[in-house]
């Protein structure tokens, strides 16, 4: 037959096998085809620096690398990365390649509570390794899908700023 | 906020998935980029039985030309429509419209074929298609078939598409020499459904007007084509005196509805002023 098995339709809610890599690391685990991505990483991995905010896409505090490109963890299912290379903040914190950026953010009290910061911070990497000299209007675009609700945004943008200068006086991109 | 429970396929080919449509009595949604369907299945707005994932279809990937024709694959993501040498070149009213969908992660995952048969009367895309005179390629069980843009979007969130059928490419005729474009849209923020967006494309023999297609989104229930307006540009150049005669040909051409935040009489001021300022730079933009 052509590879829909029919018996599928009866087990709406029982659980399927996903294999992905997170974090540099291969990870298989049971999941419910219902269930979203920010789910799977938070309550079955315990990867807790992935946070669910509107769970709708608005607010940006999901945002996660998959394949290299940030996507929002709670905009997929769990069985749609079957196969895929996820990076999180805790991956992109152990590698080191967010480094600068978080000691920016740090130093010029780019958070308070930190709700949003994952998702910023994973936003600010991947506009960085994309555009080297942004224009601060770059990165308030870059930024535009992701609720801040305490700083108000300046000093975030100007971490973000102040990394992209430092990278270029130190000869491209940590 | 949680989606009913639903079964998960991942088809590999475009006969699996019609396929295990038909198997699941048509009560089963395509899944692509999911940007849009993901929301509405958390806050079951919709609730199939089965979710057909077509993502790992390769005939449903790539942008190449085809005749007079650009073939747009449906799963050509939006982040590509920015980045596509071909896009820019052969369809650059595209190009210019995509900084504006959605932000930047859900442009990593939303699809041009997905944004399309959804039909999202506020989006930009599929406002697009209107506005560049494309077709539209579906497949379903009873075959191919291609629909002009024009037949396609039928009223809210409803279009030609029929149960069981999907978009495989958009086929958008190339670009030409005589030709000017723009785009522009207004919006609260950056990123943000627009309060109303406009397309246009105008094939030209010096600063004359021979032909204009203007499409406008977030002013209705579907896409809007504005005829009486394009009526009353073609045959003259862009002047001041003619700029206010097609701001003037607006007024009925557009409808909005009654009943949301935004007042019909502000949208339709909106689009007027909209209108005035794109076609000022398609005048001077020789």
């Amino acid at each position: 037959m052509i590879g829909f098995d029919e018996s599928l339709l009866d087990d709406a809610d029982e659980t399927v096998r996903v294999r992905f890599t997170i974090n540099g690391r291969k990870v298989a685990c049971e999941v419910a085809p219902r269930e979203t991505l920010v789910d799977c990483l938070r309550n079955v991995l315990e990867l807790t620096g992935t946070h669910a905010g509107c769970e709708m896409g608005a607010c940006g505090a999901c945002l996660v690398q998959l394949d290299g490109r940030a996507v929002h963890a709670c905009l997929m299912f769990t069985v749609q990365a079957d196969g895929a290379r996820i990076d999180t903040i805790e991956g992109l914190t152990e590698s080191g390649v967010i480094a600068d950026l978080q000691a920016e953010f740090h130093r010029r009290n780019a958070l308070q509570c930190g709700f949003c910061t994952p998702g910023m911070l994973v936003n600010a990497h991947e506009l960085l390794s994309q555009v080297t000299r942004p224009s601060r209007e770059d990165i308030r675009d870059a930024l535009s899908g992701n609720y801040c609700r305490c700083t108000g945004y300046e000093a975030i943008v100007d971490a973000i700023d102040a990394v992209a200068k430092a990278r270029i006086e130190s000869g491209g991109p940590t | 906020m949680k989606a009913r429970a639903f079964s998960y396929f991942r088809a590999a080919t475009i006969d699996q998935a019609l396929h295990a449509h038909a198997r699941a009595g048509d009560d089963a949604r395509f899944i692509a980029g999911g940007q849009s369907l993901v929301p509405a299945l958390s806050l079951r707005l919709q609730a199939p039985r089965l979710l057909i994932d077509i993502t790992h279809i390769a005939e449903l990937r790539g942008v190449r030309r085809e005749g007079a024709f650009l073939r747009i694959g449906a799963l050509t993501r939006h982040c590509e429509m920015l980045s596509e040498p071909l896009i820019a070149e052969f369809a650059p009213l595209l190009r210019a419209a995509a900084p504006f969908v959605a932000h930047p992660a859900i442009r990593n995952r939303g699809t041009f074929g997905g944004s399309v048969a959804h039909a999202d009367p506020a989006s930009e895309f599929p406002a697009m298609t209107l506005a560049l005179g494309a077709e539209i390629e579906i497949v379903g069980p009873s075959g191919s078939r291609r629909v002009k843009a024009d037949d396609f979007f039928v009223d809210l969130f409803e279009t030609a598409l029929q149960p069981g059928e999907l978009i495989t490419a958009v086929f958008v005729p190339l670009f030409k020499a005589d030709q000017r474009f723009a785009f522009d849209e207004l919006a609260r923020r950056r990123g943000d459904y627009a309060l109303v967006g406009c397309g246009m494309l105008a094939t030209c023999t010096g600063d004359r007007i021979d032909d204009i297609r203007i499409s406008f989104f977030s002013v209705g229930n579907t896409p809007t084509r504005v005829k009486g307006t394009e009526a009353a540009l073609i045959g003259s150049s862009l002047g001041a005196e003619r700029i206010a005669a097609a701001q003037a040909a607006l007024e009925g051409d557009l409808a909005p509805p009654e009943g949301d935040e935004v007042p019909p009489a502000m949208r339709l001021h909106l689009a007027r002023v909209l209108l005035g300022r794109m076609l000022g730079r398609l005048g001077a933009g020789a």
